[in-house]
This record gives structure tokens, sequence and C-alpha cells, in this order.
């Protein structure tokens, strides 16, 4: 009896307390970033933003969130049931189970596997079938549109992400986040990457269909694009998979190019602030930059985003691959 | 070791029951769900192995890139799903066929084994590695070190296959309008604009 609760139940137990640890924190950020979204662009465009539920309207993403719950879900008689709700449910799940992997200080990993980035670029591979499934199961063809360019842009703009994980790999000697944040000790690599931290930024707004490139959902074309059927808690689903995908891809880069959990500079009592402050405050200026451009940036037209992934990004970043690839050889900068 | 074998029949289980599913779901788009719910389930199969490089090569290339490929064709098309199935019987013979055929050959790989043990031997020789490498090292060094020539002929392959497969499709149509991205930033004013000095009462 002690066997089974020490080998088996004790060690479940403490992988959920484990995972609610990071998925709570996380929902709130999610929360949070649909908040400072609106309270971001609200000023540059010199407006209040939400300003009235609660001190400052901090309590307007519960209340949305309250709103969507008590609505009604409707599913269209055309649909796909099984795989209409299946869509949504997939979106979200994806956008969380990436977190396994994300060390957010030293140590402070739920899984710390050999192959951490590959897992992370399956992961975030795979969000393109919450899109395409609900775009299909919907039956009704603003959606099904949506669904197509979004399959097509996350598509391209993977394969130049690929490019820019093997130029850090080339760097670092692993696959483990791990070792990619503490190979990161003396430079952070958006230094000797810089063109790759652009395109891995660029490529990331798309992956995670966020203006300029929100083609998908673009509003004035394709009313709202894979979501329209959608209502009340299935579409709160795919906002918080969305949203948990930005959170996810600026975690990503804050890991590969930002130096993870590092402070800024070597001094002994910025090591005294805990990692995981320094790797909030790095995500938060990211996602505040994604927010920035999506006030400042017109989208752009499909042949356009088309023509940007596969005849400027994929072959820069096969070039500058080779470019990282022949620096490490000539110069015997071969990673421990 | 309860849990990993448990998880190992989860996972054997659902691989085979989403295999049969890929052929007779009604609906093709189910099947190629069906077809990445077996993907994603071997991966799962490679991870029990150890082989988490394989397992999540397998996701990104196979899931994330492939499936999708064969999601939106099938989607696009409109394919006739009383058509599809009218010649079932008339191909089965050759379906069955084929599938006896790759059945015959497994049971002799792995009879191979049993009736002659030696010749696993064959199988795992040469390259032993210590245990400390990753699996992503271990392959590496097989690939890029040790079988270099093979890969690199096997890349020339996949390249003129490529090139052959565009050359096939691909089709000049002169009447398409397209935008010239470096010739429009290229103009400048004097190009497209011509100032005249009009006279009133006359016209150009």
């Amino acid at each position: 009896m002690l066997e089974i609760w020490t080998d088996y139940a004790w060690p479940l137990i403490w992988i959920i307390i484990k995972i609610l640890l990071i998925v709570i924190p996380l929902l709130i950020a999610v929360a949070y970033l649909t908040y400072a979204e609106r309270k971001v662009i609200g000023s540059i465009q010199l407006r209040m933003g939400p300003n009235v539920v609660g001190p400052f309207g901090l309590l307007q993403p519960f209340a949305d969130g309250l709103k969507l719950l008590v609505k009604e879900s409707i599913i269209p008689t055309g649909s796909n049931r099984v795989v209409f709700i299946l869509a949504p449910m997939l979106t979200f799940t994806l956008g969380l189970i990436g977190w396994a992997v994300i060390p957010v200080a030293d140590g402070w990993v739920l899984s710390d596997i050999n192959v951490g980035i590959l897992y992370l670029f399956a992961v975030s591979s795979l969000g393109v079938y919450g899109i395409i499934m609900a775009g299909w199961a919907s039956n009704s063809i603003y959606p099904f549109l949506g669904a197509l360019r979004s399959a097509a842009q996350m598509v391209s703009y993977e394969v130049s992400i690929g490019f820019v994980i093997v130029t850090v790999l080339l760097a670092v000697g692993s696959l483990n986040m791990t070792d990619i944040v503490l190979a990161q000790q003396k430079v952070w690599f958006f230094i000797p990457l810089f063109p790759m931290f652009v395109i891995f930024f660029i490529s990331g707004l798309a992956e995670t269909n966020r203006a300029p490139f929100d083609l998908p959902e673009a509003e004035a074309e394709l009313v709202s694009g894979y979501n329209v059927e959608y209502s009340a808690m299935s579409f709160a689903l795919f906002f918080l998979g969305e949203y948990a995908n930005m959170i996810l891809v600026s975690a990503m880069t804050v890991i590969l190019f930002l130096g993870g959990w590092l402070p800024p500079f070597d001094f002994t009592f910025l090591y005294w602030i805990p990692g995981v402050i320094w790797f909030s405050l790095k995500v938060s200026l990211v996602l505040f930059v994604f927010l920035w451009v999506r006030a400042t940036l017109p989208r752009y037209r499909y042949d356009q985003l088309m023509r940007l992934g596969w005849k400027v990004f994929l072959p820069f970043s096969l070039f500058w691959v080779v470019v990282t690839a022949g620096a490490i050889v000539a110069f015997e900068w071969y990673p421990k | 070791m309860i849990i990993s074998s448990l998880a190992f029949y989860l996972f054997s289980f659902i691989t085979i029951f989403s295999a049969v599913m890929v052929i007779s779901a009604r609906n093709p788009v189910h099947s190629v769900l069906f077809l990445i719910l077996a993907f994603f389930n071997s991966a799962g199969l490679f991870v029990l192995l150890g082989a988490e490089f394989l397992a999540m090569i397998l996701v990104v290339v196979y899931v994330g890139a492939v499936a999708v490929l064969f999601l939106f064709v099938v989607m696009m098309l409109d394919i006739n799903f009383v058509e599809l199935r009218e010649g079932f019987l008339q191909y089965l013979p050759i379906g069955a066929l084929v599938g006896i055929i790759l059945m015959a050959e497994l049971v002799l790989i792995f009879g191979s084994w049993v009736i002659n043990p030696s010749s696993e031997s064959i199988v795992t020789t040469s390259i032993v590695y210590n245990s400390d490498t990753t699996n992503t090292h271990a392959l590496g060094q097989l690939i890029y070190t040790h079988y270099i020539y093979l890969f690199q002929a096997a890349g020339l392959l996949l390249l003129v296959a490529m090139i052959g497969a565009i050359v096939l499709t691909v089709r000049k149509r002169p009447t398409v309008k397209r935008q010239n991205i470096s010739e429009q930033v290229a103009v400048r004013v004097d190009d497209v604009i011509e100032v005249k000095d009009v006279t009133s009462g006359s016209g150009i």
C-alpha cells in the first residue's frame, strides 16, 4: 500500500501541483494580456481603454470571461459537430502544453527534456490544426477561406523559424532549453545573431496570426475568419489559445535570444532578484512590442505575406545558417 | 514499469485503431485526422523507446507539414464518396495481395531473427556509442559523419525530384498581371509625371 503511495500516487499529485503552478499564473497572464492590449492600444490611439469595471478597469478581463461563459453555445446545423467542438479545445490545449519545457528560472521547469526546443517547435507547428479544423467543420465560406489562408501562412513561416532555431542550436550545441539559456551567460544571442532575432520575431507574429499578419481573421474581408461560427465558451477558448500562444512565442524569443532568466548585466546584486522576475520582465517587453506592432502597422496583403515568407526570409535564414556554421568552424568557436 | 507498459498499450491500441479508421472512415477529412492521430501515437511509442529526437521529428515533419498539406488537398477537392466506394470489390484482390506480400516479408524478417539468432548482430553492427551521448548526437554522427556520401546522394535525388516536379507543373501565363516590387520601388517622380506649362485658352 505504502509502495503505491510513494511510487505512483505521490509523484502524480506532485506533477499535478507543478502543472497547476504553471497553468494558473499563465491563465492570469492571458487574462491581463487582453487587458494590457486594450490599454496599450488605447493609449497609442489617445483613448482611455477599459476603465469602468474595477479600479482602472482591472476586472475587465474577468467580466469578459464571465460574459462569454454564460452565453449560449451555438452549433450550426450544417457543421461537423465533433470536429467543430474539438477545434477550440485543441487550440487551447496546444497553447498550454508548450509550457511544459519552458524554464522560467534556473531549474524551474516541469520537464527538462533533451530535445526541448524541438518539442516547442513541434507544438507550435500543431497550432495550425485548431484553425484548419474549425474552418472546415464550420461548413461556411468565410471560416473556410480563413482557415486555408492560415494553414498556408503558418506552414510557410514555420520553415524560417526552423532555420532560426538551427542557427541558435549551432551556437549552443544542445537542444535542451536550460543549456540554451546558460550558453548566453557571456552575451545574449540577439547581439551576434541579430538578423535571426528579427526574423524570428516577425515569423512569430505570422505564426500567432497577429497583426500585421492577421489575415486569417481579417475583419474587413472575412468578417472574422475561422471563428465566425463560434460563440460563447468555444469562442473564448480560441482567444485564450491565441493569447497563450503569443506568450509562448514571446517566451521562446526570450529563451533563444534574450538570455532567459539571466539578468542583463553580470553584476552580483542583479542576481539577488529571482530569475523568474527577469524572465517575466523580458516576456512582458516582447509582448509589448507585439501590441505596439498591432497598433502601428497596416495589414499585409496576402501575396506580399507569402513573398516575404518564401522569397525573403527563407533564403536569408538559410544563408545565415551557412554563415554561422562557417564562422563557428573558421574561428573554432565550437560550443562545449 | 507498470506505467510504461500501460503507456505502451495505450499508444499502440490508439495507433492501430486510428490506422483502421484511416481506411474505413466515410469522410476523407476524418481519415486524415485519424492519420494524424496515428502519427502522434507512433511518436509516443518512439518516446517510450527512448528515441525522443525521432519522435519530435515525426511530429514536426509528418504532423506539422505533410499532414497539413494532405488536409489542405482533401478539403479543397470535391470528392464523391459514393463513387469512391463503388470500385472497392474490384480492387480488393490487388490490395489484399499487397497486404499479404508485406505481411510475409515482415514475418520473414522477424522469423530469421528467431531461427538464426546470429543474424541479429548484422542489424546492430559496428558503431557503438557510449550511453551518455544523446540520440541527437548519435544520429548526427551516423548520418553526417559515417554515411555522409549516402546522405548527400539521397539529398541530390530529392533535389532532382523537386526540380522535376516544378518543371512538370509550372506554366508561364503571360496574361496574368503581376506586381514587380523592385520596379515599383525604383519608380521616380520624373518617370510617371510630366509637368507642363499650359497657356490659358489654348490647352496642350
